[in-house]
């Protein structure tokens, strides 16, 4: 039985991260070097992590999926990360911060994590100008900013549409440099597939060479998790073809307990799906929401006319279009945050007034800016992401209003971890998108990038010496012990398994048909009634892969379709898993939304009375029921109220 | 769309290759290239055979991950953007497609479209940073970057590293890579103190790795998928030769 202690520090809130690090053990510098540590990773979170411990003298190994660390999927973040610097003096401050990030996540995040969160945001700015980052700036030199949704003020910096990118650049650099100091070593095309528990203590990972095919053991004292999220549960979402979520996976299946797997951010502004033949969904930065309105027609006649091909957006007369997001919600009006604006797609488009050929579509569309602003500035704002929405819908958007529909972005759940983001294996940390702590039941816009640096930079750096403090004893481990021998012939049978099944349907048959049940049943509306069928259907196509998957070749050398295969039995139980959360959570909050729980305006309705929880699960074994254990959420220090983004 | 494919085939590292000849029919104009070679990796897989090896991620045009070789030209037909973002109407009208690997020394090939890039990862090593520590770094705002240098920066740090420099230039000279990262670099205040110790490191390191010598024909900046633009390299030899005439002793 587990027992879950988030270790809060005592006293007021703003205090609480101070008061931690005066009272933290630490390491001194000639124990440093006697000991290891394993980051799996190297986004945000995992290249940051990394860096620092480099730094500090721990000896470091990390692993990568890709051929290179800069490959990871952070990479492709584009619109900005947020910090309250208050450079634009419209009363910007941590709490402000805090307090939209907990609302914004509709009040099912913890108070602690979100308020470190927002105190180290400005640090996280600093260190990124240190390292080069090219963020936009002013004529003045000083650096912009610009408005991202479900906030009052501009507090999000950005680097064009790349920010990401070149935050994960600025990450890899120092990376880059303590893998020349010889600080860290990178393991790249290295695909982590168990971790190994010693004594009770996550004390080294199994992992498999993607090109050679070769089993590697590798031990540590400790190893962070930083391998971002499980979208592709979904087969078609934002996330990167690779992104997977199975080494965090194997340490739930290990005994770490999972956080809210049910939550998940649909994105309101990604280009529609076009045909069966799709391998993912582009996103279009939520930024375009600052200048971009976005509508449907508001006549069914005129909508049918446009899924024909009829009428054009352009033709539709200004007081037949309906601004939806305007008029439903005139405080934050286009920059409310992503799962009001989702819905409300859904909403306008499942009433028929849908735009596209399929109807599953929404205008975004720019003529107010360009006229009010200028071509050249809507260009230098956005022009790449104009750029990419060409060359893929083969449509240009200074003329025509973009396309968009909501798509799979981001999973707020993950692995539960405490406030020093260790999971509930002694030794396993978890950082960035893959833990479940700061975004309740919905992510803020420019967050994601925040919270993987804030996690890797400056949080895990000191929360892991806290733990260290007490291995400085412990000699280097060999992987000859029986632990080990146990995690690779476990690792190695499972291979064996996928690959003489010799079935007759190929991976990504399996993975659309779980896409499929998910984006019906455990998507943007959910429903008792279809969650339970969700669970009955995947359970079956489980039984179904493990009997009928087709894989070529053998466990030697490269064999992606088994690379995808050992992912899809991942996913399978994931989805399984996120079904049973939904189902369990009768209420409405963020991203999840119970269609039997909503207002009469159709708004998410919470049960704060019985749901003011963090759902942790449990494993108990193959095909047995998780269990569900129930971190409480105190809010101490701001008043649980409804989110309101009308006035 | 029906096209034969040409393609690369080589088992590993120490295999000699071949081209193979592929057919694919009815591929919407609407499908991406690499969705197309996904329908083919389907059929392949469900014949028993191994599917081709290419590497992709992000498929927006931002990992720099997907890296082939399309009729003669890194990246495919179409000018200033990935492979994964070009679509197969840009083929209207063609009837062959011949797909290859990345070719050059310092890019072996490790198995049929996929080769190894470590190099690129080296020559940042060498010191395509600011070595700054995590934490005591002065405020954001201190040192005002003007707006057309910070821009100027964000031109060159837009490369995403994937090597269609490296493949298109007759030498294989991987000046355009380097020059990016020196010029971005050079071009801020917080990347001047190094500036100097950066570009010897990183030369050095282009001539250990067994990169060609630039001879400006600029077929780099003609592929490039991000558009870095050529002033960069003059900017790397002027730094470059900066360093050399300010003498300042490198230690490596």
């Amino acid at each position: 039985m587990v027992k879950l202690d988030a270790k809060i520090p005592e006293g007021p809130l703003a205090e609480k991260w101070t008061k931690y690090k005066s009272d933290q053990k630490l390491v001194n510098p000639a124990n440093k070097r006697k000991l290891e540590i394993i980051v799996v990773g190297t986004g945000l979170a995992g290249a940051a992590a990394a860096a620092s411990f480099g730094e500090l003298g721990f000896k470091v190994k990390v692993f990568g999926i890709h051929d290179s660390p800069r490959r990871a999927h952070s990479i492709a973040a584009q619109g900005g990360i947020n910090a309250t610097k208050n450079y634009r003096n419209d009363g910007d401050s941590v709490y402000r911060l805090f307090y939209d990030t907990i609302k914004g996540g509709d009040y099912r995040s913890r108070e602690a994590n979100v308020y470190r969160l927002a105190e180290v945001s400005d640090e996280i700015i600093d260190q990124c100008v240190a390292q080069g980052v090219p963020f936009a700036r002013e004529y003045s030199g000083l650096l912009d900013n610009r408005s991202f949704g479900g906030s009052l003020v501009s507090r999000t910096f950005y680097a064009r549409g790349q920010t990401g990118q070149q935050l994960l650049l600025g990450a890899y650099g120092a990376l880059s440099k303590e893998i020349h100091n010889g600080s860290c070593e990178m393991l790249t095309m290295q695909e982590v597939l168990d971790i190994v528990i010693v004594d009770g203590r996550a004390r080294g990972v199994v992992s498999r060479h993607s090109i050679t095919g070769e089993i590697q053991r590798h031990s540590a004292h400790a190893i962070v998790l930083a391998t971002g999220g499980y979208g592709n549960v979904f087969f078609l979402s934002t996330n990167a073809m690779n992104s997977n979520g199975s080494a965090a996976w194997r340490a739930y299946k290990s005994g770490a307990v999972f956080g809210n797997p049910s939550f998940t951010q649909i994105h309101p502004t990604c280009i529609p799906v076009h045909g069966d033949y799709q391998s993912k969904l582009t996103l279009m930065s939520e930024s375009l929401r600052n200048d971009g309105r976005i509508w449907v027609p508001k006549k069914l006649e005129d909508a049918k006319k446009i899924q024909k091909g009829e009428l054009k957006p352009t033709q539709i007369a200004e007081e037949d279009r309906d601004y939806y997001l305007e008029r439903r919600y005139p405080a934050f009006g286009n920059l409310v945050p992503r799962d009001v604006a989702s819905r409300a797609a859904k909403e306008r488009c499942d009433a028929g007034n849908g735009v596209g050929s399929t109807g599953l579509a929404v205008y975004l569309d720019f003529a107010d800016a360009i006229n009010r602003l200028g071509k050249n500035v809507i260009e230098a704002r956005y022009g790449n992401l104009f750029q990419i929405y060409e060359k893929i819908v083969d449509d240009n958007p200074y003329e025509t209003p973009m396309m968009i529909y909501p798509a799979v972005h981001y999973t707020m759940g993950g692995l539960w971890v405490d406030y020093e983001l260790q999971t509930t294996i002694p030794g396993l940390f978890a950082a960035g998108e893959a833990n479940f702590s700061d975004h309740g039941a919905n992510r803020l816009g420019a967050s994601a990038l925040m919270q993987g640096l804030s996690d890797g930079y400056f949080v895990i750096p000191y929360t892991m010496q806290n733990y260290l403090a007490d291995q400085i004893n412990v000699p280097f481990f060999k992987t000859d012990l029986p632990e080990f021998d146990a995690s690779e012939k476990k690792v190695r049978a499972e291979l064996e398994k996928l690959i003489n099944i010799k079935g007759k349907q190929t991976v990504d048959t399996f993975h659309k048909k779980l896409g499929h049940i998910m984006w019906d049943h455990v998507g943007m509306a959910r429903n008792g009634e279809g969650l339970k069928k969700a669970i009955t259907m995947i359970q079956e196509l489980k039984k179904e892969f493990w009997k009928d998957v087709k894989i070529p070749g053998g466990i030697d050398g490269k064999n992606m379709e088994l690379e995808k295969a050992w992912r899809m039995a991942d996913y399978l139980e994931m989805g399984e898993l996120m079904a049973r959360d939904g189902l369990d959570r009768e209420e409405s909050c963020g991203g999840h939304f119970r269609e039997e729980h909503q207002t009469p305006e159709g708004e998410a309705l919470r049960h704060d009375d019985k749901y003011t929880h963090v759902s942790v699960w449990e494993y108990t074994g193959e095909d047995k029921e998780p269990a569900l254990h129930k971190e409480p959420l105190n809010y101490e220090f701001i008043e649980v109220k409804t989110r309101n983004y009308k006035v | 769309m029906d096209f034969n494919l040409k393609i690369w085939r080589q088992k590993d590292a120490k295999s000699k290759g071949s081209f193979k000849t592929y057919e694919v029919k009815n591929i919407s104009e609407d499908a991406s290239f690499l969705e197309m070679l996904d329908i083919l990796n389907e059929e392949l897989v469900m014949k028993g055979e191994m599917p081709i090896n290419f590497e992709n991620d992000c498929r927006e045009g931002i990992c720099g991950t997907c890296s082939l070789y399309v009729n003669g030209r890194p990246h495919g037909p179409d000018t200033g953007i990935t492979i994964c973002q070009v679509h197969m109407r840009k083929f209207r009208g063609m009837k062959t497609i011949v797909i290859e690997p990345w070719r050059s020394k310092a890019f072996p090939v490790l198995t049929d479209l996929i080769v190894d890039r470590s190099s690129f990862d080296r020559l940042i090593q060498a010191g395509g940073y600011v070595s700054a520590r995590t934490g005591g770094v002065p405020n954001a705002n201190n040192i005002p970057i003007p707006k057309n240098k910070a821009e100027e920066a964000m031109d060159a740090a837009a490369c995403i590293g994937c090597g269609a420099c490296v493949a298109s230039c007759k030498n294989a000279s991987a000046m355009l890579f380097v020059s990016a990262k020196v010029a971005q670099l050079a071009l801020l205040p917080q990347g001047q103190v190094e500036a100097k110790r950066r570009v010897q490191k990183m030369v050095k390191q282009m001539d250990i790795e067994g990169f060609g010598n630039c001879t400006n024909t600029g077929a780099c900046e003609a592929e490039c998928p991000k558009e870095i633009k050529l002033v960069n390299i003059a900017r790397l030899n002027r730094e470059f030769i900066g360093a050399k005439l300010g003498a300042q002793v490198m230690a490596m």
